[in-house]
C-alpha cells in the first residue's frame, strides 16, 4: 500500500488558508499540501503520499542507516578474517 | 532520486543478504503486511535471493484488493448516476464489481476521472458548481489523512458538491485477525513503514507481546526490505517478541500528530468488510458525526447491495496467507489479470497480479 | 507443485467480456491486440503474419511499405512537441520500421467544430515542419468537421508509403536465440512529458518529447552491411509491449539486464512518483533493433554516429529458453516476467 517518494521542498506558500509546497523528486516538480508537516522548512525532505506531505524525512537518520549497512559488510569481513 | 536509490544499492543488497543468510538456522515464515512491499519484493527478485527457510508470506495491505465488492458495487451505482462526476486514484479502474468495473461503466457514458491526489477532485468539484463531484476514498492509514484533509477542506470552504466514499482500513486489526486464525502460519510481521510515518509505533508493542511475534516496522525500497527481514530474523532467532524500526528516517515513535489529529477529527472507528477476508470488528474509518453529510452513502442512497463472489476465487486464503497464488486452480487460466475473478489479480501490488506479472518463469517451470 | 498451463497465458480471453469498447482498447497493449486479432483480422481475411508497424507490398515491380495512425493525444500540444510532430514521425517511424525509405503522406484530419482556428494553424505548420524533416512530402488530404458533442479538439490521422530496397528483409518473425537487443536512446521519455501536463497528474519535469524521425537512422544501420533483423519503435505500451511481440511473433525468450537499460533519472524518478513502469511508457524517437550477434558491434556504431541514435546501446539478447517471454534480470541478481501492458497506463496510489 501507499507508494509514498521522499522530495525536498522547494518553495513553501500559504493557499486558501492551507499551507502548500512546491516539492523537487529529482527534476519532477509537485504542489503538495504540506498541512501535516508544518514545520517542515525550504530544502528539507518530506515524505510524499498522494499529494501530502506524510512526514519529514530525518536525513541524520538515513546517513546513519546507510552507515550501518557499510559497517555490516566491515565488521563481516573482519569477522571472516579472524 | 535522492534517498530512494541509495537504498536500491546492489552492493549493500549484497552485504544485507550475507547478513541474513549468516544470521538465519532455521525456516521462519514472516509476512509483509503491505502490498506494496509485495510489490517491491516481486519486482526486484528479492525472495529469490533469501535463505531457502525464509518464507514469506504476503498480506492483506492491499487496499484494491480488499475494498469489499458491495463497496466496489456502490461506486458503479453512484458514477452511473447524472451529474455526477466519480474520482478515484487510477488503480481502483479495473477493480470488478458484480460484472462491470469503473472503466466499463465509463464507456457507457459515467464520467469518470483518474485523480493523483483527492485535492484535485475538490478542485474539480469547485470548477464544477453544478455537478456532484465524489471521491473514493480508499486506503490505509497512509492515505486517510489526505480523504480526511479534503473533507475537512471541503467543509471550511463550504464546497457542498463534493462528497466522499469512504472505505478505509485500518493495520492493527488486520494483523490480530490474522493471528487469530486457528490456520495461521505466521511467526512474525514487516509492518507498513508508511502506516507507521502517520500512525507511529505505539500500536504493536502489545500485538506482538500478546501474540509472540515480533513485528519490524519496513520500508520499501529494497535495502529497507532485507533490513526489516535481517531484524525480524535476529529478533526470531533469539526468540523475542518484541517491536524493531527498520525504516526510521521516515517513522518516528509517534507518527505524525497533526494527521492524527485530523483523522480523529473527520473520522471515527467502525467495523469493516474485507474482500476475501469478512468483516474484522473495528477495523475501519467512516466519516464522524461532525462530516457525516459529505458521506456519499448518505447523499446517494444507493439501497441494499447484495453481491456473489466468484466461487472458484480464492483470494481470501491468499490474503490471509494460506496459499500462494499459484496454488490456486484458477491462477493464470480463468484468472488472469486481463480478465480477474479476484481483486488481488487486478491491483499491481495484489499478490496474484504480482506473482502473474513477474514470476511465470519459475511457475512455468516447477 | 501446481503446474501453471502456460498456453492459457498467451490465449487472450475473448472480447465477450467487454461489450463495448473501452478505453484501454486503444492503449497498445493486450486489449488492443485481442480487438485485432479477434475482431478486425477475421473480418478482413488478413493473416496474424502481415502484423508489423507497416505492411510490406509488391507494386509496379517496386516494393512499397504502407502504413496508417491516428493521433488522438491529449493535450495536443506538450513539452517537446505537439500533434502534428506525432502523425508525421509517427507514421515515418512506421515506415521505417520496414526498413523503407519513407516518401509520400497523406492526411485527414476531423475537426471539433469551435477549435481556435489558430490551433488548428499551429498543428499544420508543426506537420509542415517535421515532414520536411523527415524528408517525406504531404500529398494528400481530407478534412471533416464534427459538432461539439461528437469531437474532442483535433484529430489527425495520416498514412504513408515508402520503398524498401532489394535485399533488405525486416520483419517482427526473424529474431533468433542469440540475437542481440539494441535501444537507440532513452526510454519512456515522451510518455513522461505527455503525462506531465495531462489534467489530474500534472507535474512540472524538463523531460521533453523525444518525437523525432527515424528513418535517417534506420538507413545507416542498413547501410552498415549488418544483419538487421527486426526493427520496432516502442510507442504505445513502451519496450514491454514491443520486445513482447517481438518474443511472441518470432518464437524467442528476450532476456534483458535492468541495469543497461538507459532510463534517464527524471523519467525515473516521475515513474517512482506515479507508480509507473518505465517499460511500459511511450516513447516516440528511439527504436529497438534485434541484430544478428555477428553484426552487433558494426550496427551499434553506427547509431552511435548518427544524432539520434548517440545514445544507443546493447539491452539484451534473445534466447531459446522461455519462447515468447521477456525477462529481466534485477540489479540485485534476481530475475521478472517483462508483462505485455494490459491497457491504460494508470497511475497508482500503492
Amino acid at each position: 500500500m501507499c507508494l509514498a517518494v521522499p522530495g525536498q521542498v522547494m518553495s513553501i506558500a500559504e493557499r486558501d488558508g492551507t499551507l502548500m509546497a512546491d516539492v523537487d523528486f529529482g527534476g519532477v516538480r509537485k504542489d503538495v499540501c504540506l498541512q501535516y508537516v508544518p514545520d517542515a522548512t525550504v530544502g528539507e525532505y518530506v515524505v510524499v503520499h498522494v499529494g501530502f506531505a506524510i512526514q519529514r524525512l530525518d536525513e541524520e537518520s538515513a546517513l546513519q542507516t546507510l552507515a550501518n549497512f557499510e559497517q555490516l559488510g566491515i565488521l563481516e569481513e573482519e569477522f571472516g578474517a579472524k | 532520486m535522492k534517498y530512494l536509490d541509495e537504498f536500491s544499492d546492489p552492493v549493500l543488497a549484497r552485504r544485507l543478504l550475507d547478513q541474513i543468510h549468516a544470521v538465519t538456522t532455521r525456516p521462519w515464515a514472516m509476512m509483509e503486511v503491505c502490498g506494496g512491499q509485495t510489490h517491491s519484493i516481486i519486482r526486484h527478485g528479492i525472495d529469490q535471493l533469501l535463505p531457502d527457510g525464509i518464507e514469506l508470506i504476503h498480506g492483506p495491505g492491499c487496499p484494491v484488493c480488499v475494498t469489499p465488492l458491495e463497496m466496489i458495487d456502490r461506486a458503479l451505482a453512484i458514477a452511473s448516476r447524472p451529474g455526477v462526476i466519480f474520482c478515484s486514484f487510477g488503480d481502483m479502474l479495473r477493480v470488478p464489481g458484480s460484472g462491470r468495473d469503473l472503466f466499463t461503466v465509463k464507456s457507457q457514458g459515467a464520467d469518470v476521472r483518474v485523480v493523483y491526489s483527492p485535492l484535485d477532485a475538490l478542485e474539480i468539484a469547485k470548477s464544477h458548481p453544478d455537478r456532484e463531484v465524489v471521491f473514493f476514498g480508499i486506503g490505509f492509514e497512509t492515505t486517510a489523512p489526505a480523504n480526511a484533509m479534503t473533507v475537512h477542506q471541503a467543509r471550511r470552504l463550504g464546497i457542498r458538491n463534493f462528497s466522499l466514499l469512504v472505505s478505509h482500513v485500518l493495520v492493527p486489526p488486520a494483523i490480530a485477525a490474522i493471528m487469530e486464525s486457528p490456520s495461521c502460519r505466521v511467526q512474525a510481521f514487516l509492518a507498513a513503514g508508511h502506516v507507521c510515518s502517520v500512525m507511529g509505533t505505539d500500536q504493536y508493542p502489545a500485538l506482538a507481546a500478546k501474540y509472540g511475534v515480533p513485528i519490524v516496522v519496513t520500508g520499501f525500497e529494497p535495502l529497507d526490505i532485507l533490513e526489516g527481514i535481517r531484524q525480524t530474523v535476529v529478533l526470531l532467532e533469539a526468540g523475542r517478541a518484541e517491536v524493531g524500526n527498520a525504516y526510521p528516517r521516515a517513522v518516528p515513535p509517534a507518527g505524525n500528530l497533526p494527521a492524527r489529529a485530523m483523522l480523529e477529527d473527520v473520522f471515527e472507528v467502525a467495523d469493516r468488510t474485507w474482500r476475501g477476508i469478512g468483516m474484522i470488528p473495528g477495523s475501519g474509518w467512516r466519516l464522524s458525526e461532525r462530516y457525516r453529510e459529505f458521506d456519499a452513502e448518505e447523499r446517494f442512497a444507493v439501497g441494499e447491495i447484495h453481491t456473489d463472489e466468484s466461487p472458484l476465487c480464492r483470494a481470501g486464503e491468499v490474503l490471509q496467507g494460506h496459499i500462494k497464488p499459484h496454488e490456486c486452480a484458477v491462477f493464470g487460466k480463468e484468472c488472469t489479470p486481463r480478465n480477474p475473478l479476484g481483486a488481488t489479480m487486478v491491483s499491481s501490488e495484489g499478490a496474484c497480479a504480482a506473482y502473474y506479472a513477474y514470476r511465470r518463469l519459475e511457475l512455468v517451470s516447477l | 507443485m501446481t503446474t501453471v498451463d502456460f498456453a492459457a497465458w498467451s490465449c487472450p480471453v475473448p472480447l465477450r467480456d467487454t461489450p463495448a469498447v473501452v478505453m484501454g482498447h486503444g492503449g497498445g497493449g493486450a486489449m488492443s491486440a485481442e480487438l485485432v486479432e479477434q475482431l478486425f483480422l477475421p473480418a478482413f481475411g488478413a493473416s496474424p503474419d502481415d502484423l508489423g508497424d507497416s505492411a510490406v507490398v509488391t507494386a509496379g515491380g517496386a516494393r512499397l511499405a504502407f502504413s496508417t495512425d491516428s493521433y488522438v493525444v491529449k493535450p495536443m500540444f506538450f513539452p517537446g512537441g505537439s500533434i502534428g510532430d506525432l502523425a508525421v514521425n509517427g507514421t515515418v517511424n512506421d515506415l521505417a520500421m520496414s526498413g523503407a525509405t519513407p516518401l509520400y503522406l497523406s492526411t485527414a484530419f476531423i475537426l471539433q467544430e469551435g477549435t481556435d482556428l489558430a490551433v488548428v494553424g499551429r498543428i499544420a505548420q508543426a506537420m509542415g515542419l517535421a515532414a520536411a524533416a523527415a524528408g517525406v512530402r504531404l500529398v494528400t488530404g481530407d478534412t471533416k468537421v464534427v459538432d461539439s458533442a461528437s469531437g474532442d479538439g483535433v484529430f489527425v490521422t495520416t498514412a504513408g508509403i515508402g520503398l524498401v530496397a532489394p535485399g533488405v528483409e525486416i520483419g517482427p518473425r526473424r529474431a533468433r536465440p542469440g540475437d542481440v537487443v539494441l535501444v537507440s536512446g532513452d526510454i519512456g521519455v515522451h510518455g513522461i512529458a505527455v503525462m506531465s501536463c495531462r489534467d489530474g497528474l500534472s507535474f512540472g519535469t524538463s523531460v521533453l518529447s523525444d518525437t523525432a524521425p527515424l528513418a535517417g537512422l534506420v538507413a545507416a544501420m542498413l547501410g552498415s552491411g549488418g544483419d538487421v533483423r527486426v526493427l520496432r519503435d516502442p510507442t504505445r505500451g513502451g519496450v514491454a509491449a514491443s520486445l513482447n511481440e517481438i518474443a511472441r511473433a518470432s518464437g524467442v525468450g528476450v532476456s534483458l539486464a535492468e541495469r543497461d537499460l538507459p532510463v534517464p533519472a527524471a523519467v525515473r524518478d516521475a515513474c517512482s512518483l506515479l507508480g509507473l513502469d518505465p517499460l511500459q511508457v511511450a516513447n516516440e524517437g528511439n527504436l529497438i533493433a534485434i541484430v544478428a550477434p555477428g553484426a552487433a558491434d558494426e550496427v551499434l556504431a553506427t547509431m552511435r554516429a548518427h544524432p539520434l541514435g548517440a545514445g544507443a546501446r546493447v539491452i539484451g539478447t534473445c534466447v531459446a529458453d522461455h519462447p515468447g517471454m521477456v525477462v529481466a534480470r534485477t540489479a540485485l541478481g534476481g530475475t521478472r516476467v517483462i508483462s505485455l501492458p494490459i491497457g491504460e497506463q494508470l497511475p497508482r496510489i500503492c
